[in-house]
């Protein structure tokens, strides 16, 4: 079969450590990308046990999205991270930071041991994203509903430096925006949210993990947020639900949102909470528990055998 | 005499003396900073006249957001162009701007070490009718407690302009005060402006100071007036522009106090926490004197004209005169 015209590019970007994004989704980049996701939910349960404290089915639910991205949409380079060209990626919820330092970690910002760090004094890896002590985030994070406001600032700056954005092709630089449903509680969401809108900021994407918890108990019942898509189609977004553990359905939200002209996006991706370890799944107790050593080993357990299917050589 | 090396506005103590609000310093200011450097960009929350931003707003539409009465959103929609490489300036009135959004400035500006300026017009009582809700008397004490912030209270309209420019260049965050009403001019185009550096307005014609008068912002004309007339009354005092109140002239404080052995401070804000608070940690720890304070006493503001509001809180000319008296009493 003919490789596409980005699928070309992005072999020839590929050499130079660069990942182009928006080549098509082959079956064998689904299962790098199912690994790849495997193998930061290890390493999440394995940090979080270390760090003793931090959150737990945030970042479970998100590696599959975060996999997604660092390894087949974004436009960065692990080795160049400050590429101007770079697409900026900005954590609005910051506290599932763990998700984010290992899928950093295995895409090559930083050195995998680094994650046990977590939370630890004199560590890059703070609790909360801070970009002064790790550089390659592209925002320090931790009180909610300020992202998206970062990431329309970030818009607004691209659209007025007219040689950068508003282009097609490989020129044109994409904000993400990654927040979670709870935040939407905040104000200051729906400022951002009001202002994009008005501003058409179509080189803007939102991501929503869609996971239905926060800290008290169900979205539902703590601040009902249904209908949401209806509320952010009122302030005048582009609006896409879909599967967050399907990659396939992920990347063609994606490549949707970038044909977008009119409006900014936004993506309301399905998770459930605490994904691929199915005793902490759907359960919103573990949005800020950290397992102990017996839940860590049964999780890493479950992890490995991916869920009994296979042996693991760690029996 | 005033400080003839700083060539201040000879018509200081002129009843027809040039007025000019600090808030329009500004607003010429940012188009000037506009002209230099094609990174600035305005940002403001739906005050664009009241604190004249306006002004460029219509020299580089290009380059202005308005950002509708969203200030959580306008700090924020901030740090992300500066993230870019803009050099943001945001406005607002102080009481909202850092009010309402203290956390995020906190977070997404100083923490996240983005250069926003955040401008804080309408700051003090001399809102006036407006009343007590828009009378920003807490804003020195929010802004100067968050690392990496600067702190800067412009004098005057051509102080303000210049700190305005100036800004452009630090490469950190800054909160800017601005006033409402038309104040006097006190200084000129080559008045010396330097951020971190305060200087002596006013000294004795012979001899030492008795008292040094440490005033920010347009209280710094009543000092001025309050200084004049006690030197005809046989009290010699200094009168510092404390302008810059973050980062602080700590050695120009020292100095005086060394000098004067005595120190009041002037401002239109609350005593607890602001300017006087920042001299104190510096006199405290460094060279104790007797010290008296010239602002708000723990009350918020109400409807009035400026300078009603003013002398009722005990922050005009005669209530200073009184209180150097007071602290001359305080040196043995």
């Amino acid at each position: 079969m003919e490789k596409s015209g980005s699928d070309r590019r992005a072999a020839e970007f590929s050499k130079f450590g660069i990942i182009l994004p928006m080549a098509s989704l082959t079956e064998e980049k689904v299962l790098e990308l199912e690994t790849k996701a495997n193998d930061i939910r290890e390493s999440i349960i394995e940090m979080l046990l270390e760090a003793g404290s931090g959150h737990t089915a945030g970042p479970l639910g998100m590696a599959d999205i975060f996999a997604l991205f660092y390894f087949h949409i974004l436009k960065h380079d692990p080795k160049n991270p400050s590429w101007e060209e770079r697409d900026r990626l900005v954590l609005s919820n910051g506290h599932i930071c763990p998700v984010l330092y290992a899928t950093m970690a295995y895409a090559g910002y930083f050195p995998v041991e680094e994650l046990k760090t977590l939370r630890k004094f004199g560590t890059r890896l703070q609790g909360h994203p801070h970009r002064q002590y790790l550089p390659y985030v592209e925002n320090s994070s931790g009180p909610l509903g300020e992202g998206l406001s970062q990431a329309v600032g970030m818009a607004l700056a691209d659209r007025m430096n007219s040689s950068v954005s508003f282009t097609r092709g490989e020129q044109s630089r994409t904000i993400y925006c990654f927040m979670s449903d709870g935040e939407h509680d905040e104000g200051n969401t729906w400022e951002a949210i009001m202002l994009a809108g008005k501003n058409k900021l179509r080189n803007l994407i939102a991501v929503v993990d869609r996971n239905n918890i926060q800290i008290d108990g169900f979205t539902e019942d703590i601040m009902p947020l249904e209908l949401l898509a209806d509320k952010w189609r009122a302030f005048n977004w582009h609006v896409i639900e879909v599967s967050g553990h399907d990659f396939k359905a992920l990347n063609e939200a994606v490549e949707e949102a970038q044909a977008i002209y009119e409006k900014p996006t936004v993506i309301i991706a399905h998770t459930i909470p605490g994904k691929g370890v199915k005793e902490f799944e759907r359960d919103f107790h573990w949005h800020g528990k950290t397992p102990d050593k017996v839940e860590a080993k049964m999780a890493l357990n479950e992890l490995r055998t991916l869920g009994g299917k296979i042996k693991s050589e760690h029996q | 005499m005033l400080n003839p090396k700083l060539k201040l506005n000879p018509k200081i103590f002129n009843d027809d003396v040039e007025q000019v609000s600090i808030r329009k310093g500004f607003g010429e200011g940012l188009v000037l900073a506009g002209e230099q450097d094609k990174n600035v960009v305005g940002l403001c929350a739906d005050l664009t006249e009241s604190t004249q931003m306006n002004l460029f707003a219509e020299k580089f539409p290009e380059r202005f957001v308005e950002m509708g009465v969203a200030e959580q959103n306008l700090v924020t929609v901030a740090s992300g162009m500066a993230a870019m490489g803009k050099i943001p300036f945001c406005s607002s009135y102080a009481m909202f701007s850092p009010g309402r959004n203290w956390e995020q400035i906190r977070t997404t500006i100083a923490y996240n070490d983005r250069p926003v300026k955040i401008v804080g017009s309408h700051a003090g009582v001399s809102v006036g009718p407006d009343g007590g809700t828009h009378q920003a008397l807490e804003d020195i004490a929010l802004m100067r407690v968050i690392p990496n912030m600067d702190v800067l209270s412009p004098c005057d309209a051509v102080e303000a302009k210049k700190m305005t420019i100036a800004l452009v260049k630090t490469g950190k965050p800054a909160y800017l005060r601005l006033a409402r009403e038309k104040t006097p001019v006190i200084t000129t185009e080559e008045t010396p402006m330097q951020i971190g550096k305060a200087e002596i307005y006013w000294f004795p014609d012979v001899g030492l100071a008795q008292v040094g008068i440490i005033a920010t912002g347009s209280l710094l004309h009543r000092a001025l007036l309050a200084a004049k007339e006690l030197e005809a009354e046989g009290t010699k005092t200094k009168v510092m522009n404390l302008s810059s109140i973050k980062p602080i002239d700590v050695d120009a404080i020292i100095s005086l106090a060394k000098e004067c052995k005595a120190i009041v401070t002037v401002e239109e804000h609350q005593i607890a926490g602001g300017m006087g608070s920042a001299v104190a940690e510096v006199l405290a720890q460094n060279f104790p004197v007797p010290i008296e304070f010239v602002g708000v006493r723990d009350l918020f503001g109400q409807s009035g004209t400026p300078d009603e509001l003013i002398e009722h809180y005990g922050m005009g000319k005669n209530s200073i005169k009184e209180v150097v008296r007071k602290v001359l009493k305080r040196k043995s």
